[in-house]
């Protein structure tokens, strides 16, 4: 048998039919659930009277649309429109009986905190979610990706969805990482390397001395920006930390079944000489505090580098860098380390678990928020904020200066009222710094947690190594 | 869904790279409960102001690009967040053929499954459809599924690559729900199967 890739192996596992023209259904074992685009797809499928085929394997919880604040219960903090979407996806989990997580259960949080959690992801399967930061699954060894609704109504009508193989892609990130390089850093380097499309049409392997130090929380972190390069997924092969992760978890398997899931994970790798269409090798050593400059996840450098020219670059590129710095209000040859920031936002599903809490409460203790400015804290998941409580970094970010909010989506993408206002400046530990991605003309830094802390000290886009 | 077999119409001419779905559609435009309607709101921050007022130079406002059925577009285009609102405000505008060197992938699939034809040519070409584009109202392009043919106001005729299922489900207007639940019975012995091997999935 020839050698395979890690994806190979899973994308065989999960084959449930393949047609003479090659076009597959790939058999999902999740498929997660959020408010904002799934309405259509259950509404699809009473329009043709059909039903969910495996409502066992289907979670849903509210997370893009609602409010963080604290007086969240009382549903008038809710615009109408998005009360309308989150009491869709109530209905619409009762009745088709879906795993379900409300807005008032304290394990309610971000759909891809949520998932690993509870347990639901696990090494080996095929995860789905209507939201493109499902990639973040892919740590466990998964193969996890993001899908539009007709393709949410497809999984929830037939447990399958229609595709064609993506071609594999290894990205190596070689030895260690020096003292304040996070998996954030990481990510965003392999996307300034490849670009936002560098990696359209493959699954990447991320792989290499860097990633196996890395913990399973900041594995997420590095496989939820796979699709800010394009990828369809990111991949990591599971092992020990895997499986310490899994172990325990409400959904996770117990007793004899572990044991025969477990021998069936340490299966789960690359074999020797299977074959890469494309290979990215980075060095960790190399690997600074990184920043976004522009408007596009592609536009990051270290935060000790200036900000670029329009005639640094080529084709396309000139106008639409030419047109980030009109929109981010930023001269050519600045130091990134000179910009003047007004909000600090740490959470998303890249980076609001309890390690990026505690590496932002590493920077924050004992010191405060500089004046004026705006910092919040939104934690992954209602479990998250529990256990932040508990361990008193709460208590660290509150003193500081820090709103500390309720689980959701938040100022990620902007759709509940945390928004930045008109020509606002955010360091945030999100994912997009699209043109108006965090509210109207305003203007966003992707940093670690540990960046983002530090600027919201000092007001301006800071290297944590300077803090530390 | 609408069949897709051929298009004669104005193309729009936006040749801005890395047009994201946030660009696309809003997200304050997602909140909705309902696949139509997003038309109004198509690049609705580079299309209007604050107020609502129509910013005069952005293409779509340009009077002899009102009426435009086909964009042409710069590379990696659609990527960013999966949200289907994307091609529904597309095609909810009229707009049903995208021509651009890349797409992202999410926003390339989502495209078939609501009747849009997301073309794929190389930057050289596209430029040439680009500078046709920006003739106005009157230059007209072509679009020919079957054949897999663009072809310019001038006669110049480009061949585009399409993966055979999706140009023939397109081609048909086909639900894959239902030609899926046609082979119901390899899903469910596909089950039984890994239900034994992976009994805790």
């Amino acid at each position: 048998m020839s050698p395979k890739t890690l994806y190979d192996k899973i994308w065989d596992a999960h084959l449930a039919h393949e047609a003479e023209d090659g076009t597959c259904l790939l058999y999902i074992d999740r498929h997660l659930v959020h408010e904002v685009t799934s309405p259509q797809a259950f509404e699809g499928l009473r329009m043709a009277g059909r039903t969910v085929h495996a409502p066992d394997k289907t979670i849903a919880v509210p997370d893009h649309n609602v409010p963080t604040t604290l007086d969240r219960a009382n549903a008038k903090t809710m615009t109408e429109d998005s009360r309308v979407q989150v009491e869709a996806l109530d209905k619409n989990a009762k009745e088709f009986g879906l795993h379900y997580y409300p807005v008032s259960d304290v394990r309610q949080g971000i759909v891809h905190i949520v998932g690993p959690e509870q347990g639901w992801t696990l090494p080996g399967m095929t995860v789905v979610c209507g939201d493109s930061h499902t990639a973040t699954h892919g740590a466990f060894g998964s193969l996890a990706h993001g899908i539009g609704t007709s393709e949410v109504e497809h999984v929830l009508a037939t447990q399958t969805l229609i595709q064609k193989k993506s071609k594999n892609m290894k990205v190596e990130i070689t030895g260690k990482l020096k003292p304040g390089v996070t998996a954030k850093d990481i990510t965003m380097s392999v996307i300034g390397e490849t670009g936002t499309a560098g990696g359209t049409g493959y699954v990447i392997e991320y792989c290499g001395e860097a990633i196996r130090d890395l913990s399973m929380e900041g594995r997420m972190t590095v496989c939820n920006m796979a699709i800010e390069g394009g990828a369809r997924a990111g991949l990591i092969a599971p092992d020990e930390k895997t499986y310490e992760y899994c172990m325990g978890r409400p959904h996770a398997p117990k007793g004899a079944e572990w044991e025969a899931a477990v021998t069936y994970w340490k299966t789960l790798f690359t074999d020797e000489g299977a074959h890469f269409d494309k290979v990215i090798t980075l060095k960790g050593e190399d690997i600074a505090p990184s920043v976004t400059w522009g408007t596009s996840p592609e536009d990051v450098l270290p935060i000790t580098a200036k900000v670029p020219s329009p005639s640094d670059f080529k084709g396309g590129k000139v106008e639409a860098v030419q047109r980030s710095l009109d929109y981010m209000g930023l001269t050519p040859g600045m130091a990134l380390s000179d910009i003047e920031i007004d909000t600090v936002f740490i959470g998303s599903c890249t980076n609001g678990r309890i390690e990026d809490l505690r590496a932002a409460a590493a920077i924050l203790k004992g010191k405060k928020v500089k004046d004026g400015l705006r910092a919040m804290i939104v934690p992954g998941s209602g479990l998250v904020r529990a256990q932040a409580e508990e361990e008193g970094l709460a208590d660290i970010f509150k003193d500081a200066g820090f709103e500390w909010r309720l689980a959701g989506c938040s100022m990620c993408l902007a759709m509940n009222p945390d928004q930045l206002a008109e020509g606002e400046r955010c360091a945030s530990t999100s994912n997009r710094n699209f043109e108006g991605r965090q509210g109207y003309k305003g203007r966003t830094h992707l940093v670690s947690p540990g960046m983002a802390a530090a600027a919201a000290i000092s007001g301006k886009l800071t290297d944590v190594r300077e803090i530390m | 869904m609408d069949k897709f077999e051929t298009l004669t119409g104005i193309a729009a001419p936006m040749p801005l790279v890395n047009i994201d779905t946030d660009m696309i559609i809003p997200k304050q435009f997602l909140k909705t409960i309902k696949r139509s309607g997003l038309g109004a709101n198509l690049f609705d921050e580079m299309r209007f102001d604050r107020q609502g007022n129509e910013i005069a130079d952005f293409v779509l406002n340009k009077p002899q690009y009102r009426e435009a059925e086909i964009l042409v577009a710069g590379e990696n285009f659609g990527c960013g967040s999966s949200r289907e609102h994307a091609p529904w405000a597309i095609k909810d505008f009229g707009i049903r053929c995208v021509i651009a060197p890349s797409y992202a992938d999410i926003f390339y699939n989502n495209c078939f499954k609501n009747g849009i034809l997301p073309i794929v040519l190389p930057q050289e070409q596209v430029d040439v459809l680009m500078k046709d584009a920006e003739k106005g109202a009157n230059a007209r392009m072509s679009i020919d599924l079957e054949a897999q043919t663009v072809t310019t106001s001038d006669g110049e005729v480009f061949s585009f690559e399409v993966d055979s299922f999706k140009k023939h489900c397109l081609m048909n207007g086909l639900d894959d729900i239902g030609l899926t639940l046609e082979k119901v019975a390899s899903v469910k012995a596909f089950e039984a199967k890994a239900g034994a091997e992976r009994p805790w999935v």
